[in-house]
């Protein structure tokens, strides 16, 4: 069962029931679930949550809404990968990848949308809608088609096909927005206040957001049962990375693991930095930027939770890299090739900021390192196209692969 | 054209500037007070502020270098 309680102001702590409310109607601020953690601590054991279904449905307590009536497709309880070859290219001991480009739609999105969903569906909503360029929109679209829901996806106008493909097949309303980027969050803003559907990261976002810390919760059970010393993760909003950690601050909080003392690293591109800049400079306060990266799905401008991110990275030891879009593809690269995992840019800014933090020594060699790795690389395999080795082409005879093969290794240097 | 709503967070220092009618003058940049908690020590201050996106984005860059902490009071709608 779930334990949640309340919806709590984050700045002046008003409380509110569990409705489909995102800001405090006071001052404004965020919102977010609150729980009774006695009586979670009662309900959950380490053995009862490892006899769970293989999906973060097995952390049900600790999310806003019901097990048994969740849209539940399969999101989570992704690989925690021992990254011995890219911990040995970056000179990291101890390091993990936490693999989610396997989840059903692909990406991280799954976590969170499978909680907005469900929550949306016991509120009594009937249309689940969202704003995206790519991975929203797919897990959207996916999960509105299994719990038997409309989906209303606004998308630009100059979406790649392959992107409109991977929501479309789920049979959503699909609405091409023309105009650039603020005037379609412009649009999205208007609509979510007028129409009476589940917009998931408006309405339904402090359901939505608690899906992401379900990544802190796999990750400290798949290390048994321990926080890891370093955790590294994308930053597009923010909510990805400050709920990480409030995973790990509420497995501890019930008796689940020690008390976590995890160092929360962040990773943006240069093109879309408004966090990194702001911690490089030395501020609490961001500044919204106009996005220009290829790592589109970390394209947010201005972040929802990006002052609690400098926050977090302030309170917790950690640091905020950003690399450039040719470090984005070299990170994709450096991945696949050392680990055998195909991630869409937003892995190539993790791996990339994750170099870059090791190199300047931010993170030791013999900490427990966590990288999250949120989104498959089909999804942008544009992004890398053009840096990546051609195949051979050669006729259907053996004279002509040996004669290929010999030239390509002649090319390299091997013998 | 574009109206923006932020919340901003005044330090203690800077509850006794009248900041927001300096806003005004600085930036062609109309500002309406939504709602507000001010009092002697602390304050906040939820603003809607209508012009231009590039005149409006100069003059939070301008409220931040004061010291004000400048927050969206809905963050981008659209995600990756």
């Amino acid at each position: 069962m779930s334990f949640a309680t309340n919806l709590r102001c984050r700045e002046c702590h008003r409380e509110y029931p569990l409705a489909a409310t995102h800001v405090c109607e006071y001052c404004f601020g965020p919102v977010e679930v609150t729980y009774d953690y006695d009586g979670i601590r009662k309900a959950v054991s380490r053995d009862g949550i490892a006899r769970g279904p293989a999906s973060l449905w097995r952390y049900a307590e600790f999310l806003p809404c019901e097990r048994e009536s969740a849209i539940d497709i399969g999101a989570g309880f992704t690989p925690l990968v021992r990254a011995k070859h890219l911990g040995k290219a970056l000179g990291l001991n101890n390091l993990y990848v936490k693999n989610d480009t396997v989840n059903p739609t692909w990406s991280f999105k799954d976590r969170v949308v499978t909680v907005a969903a469900s929550r949306a569906r016991e509120l009594g909503f009937e249309k689940l809608a969202c704003a995206s360029t790519g991975n929203l929109a797919n897990s959207v679209s996916a999960h509105a088609a299994a719990g038997g829901m409309e989906a209303v996806v606004f998308i630009p106008h100059d979406l790649e096909l392959g992107k409109v493909l991977g929501s479309s097949i789920y049979g959503p309303t699909l609405v091409k927005v023309q105009g650039n980027y603020d005037a379609v969050n412009r649009l999205c803003a208007e609509l979510a206040g007028s129409y009476p559907w589940a917009f998931v990261n408006v309405n339904v976002r402090p359901y939505y957001s608690e899906g992401s810390k379900t990544l802190g919760f796999e990750v400290a059970e798949q290390l048994g049962w321990r926080a890891p010393d370093h955790c590294v993760v994308p930053i597009a909003s923010g909510s990805l990375f400050v709920k990480i950690r409030k995973g790990f601050d509420e497995f501890a909080k019930v008796g689940l693991i020690e008390p976590a003392k995890t160092h929360m690293s962040g990773a943006q591109a240069a093109g879309c930095s408004p966090v990194a800049t702001a911690w490089a400079e030395g501020s609490m306060n961001f500044r919204p930027q106009r996005p220009h990266t290829i790592a589109k799905s970390l394209a947010i401008g201005n972040p929802a939770d990006g002052y609690y991110s400098l926050v977090q990275l302030q309170q917790t030891g950690g640091s905020c890299g950003m690399v450039e879009d040719d470090e984005i593809v070299a990170g994709m690269k450096l991945l696949a090739e050392t680990e055998g995992i195909f991630a869409e840019t937003a892995g190539g800014v993790t791996v990339a900021t994750l170099k870059q933090l090791a190199a300047q020594g931010k993170i030791d060699a013999d900490e427990v390192t966590v990288a999250f790795i949120t989104g498959a690389g089909f999804k942008t395999g544009e992004a890398v196209a053009d840096a990546l080795k051609p195949p051979l082409e050669i006729d259907a005879n053996v004279e002509s692969f040996e004669s290929a093969y010999r030239a390509l290794h002649a090319a390299a240097g091997v013998a | 054209m574009a109206i923006r709503r932020v919340r901003f967070t005044f330090p203690e220092q800077l509850i006794k500037e009248p900041l927001i009618y300096n806003l005004g003058r600085e930036f062609r940049v109309v500002t309406n007070v939504r709602m507000a908690d001010v009092d002697e020590t602390t304050g906040w201050v939820v603003l809607e502020l209508d012009g231009d996106v590039g005149e409006i984005d100069r003059s939070l860059a301008w409220a931040q270098a004061k010291g004000v902490r400048v927050d969206p009071v809905l963050g981008d709608m659209v995600e990756g």
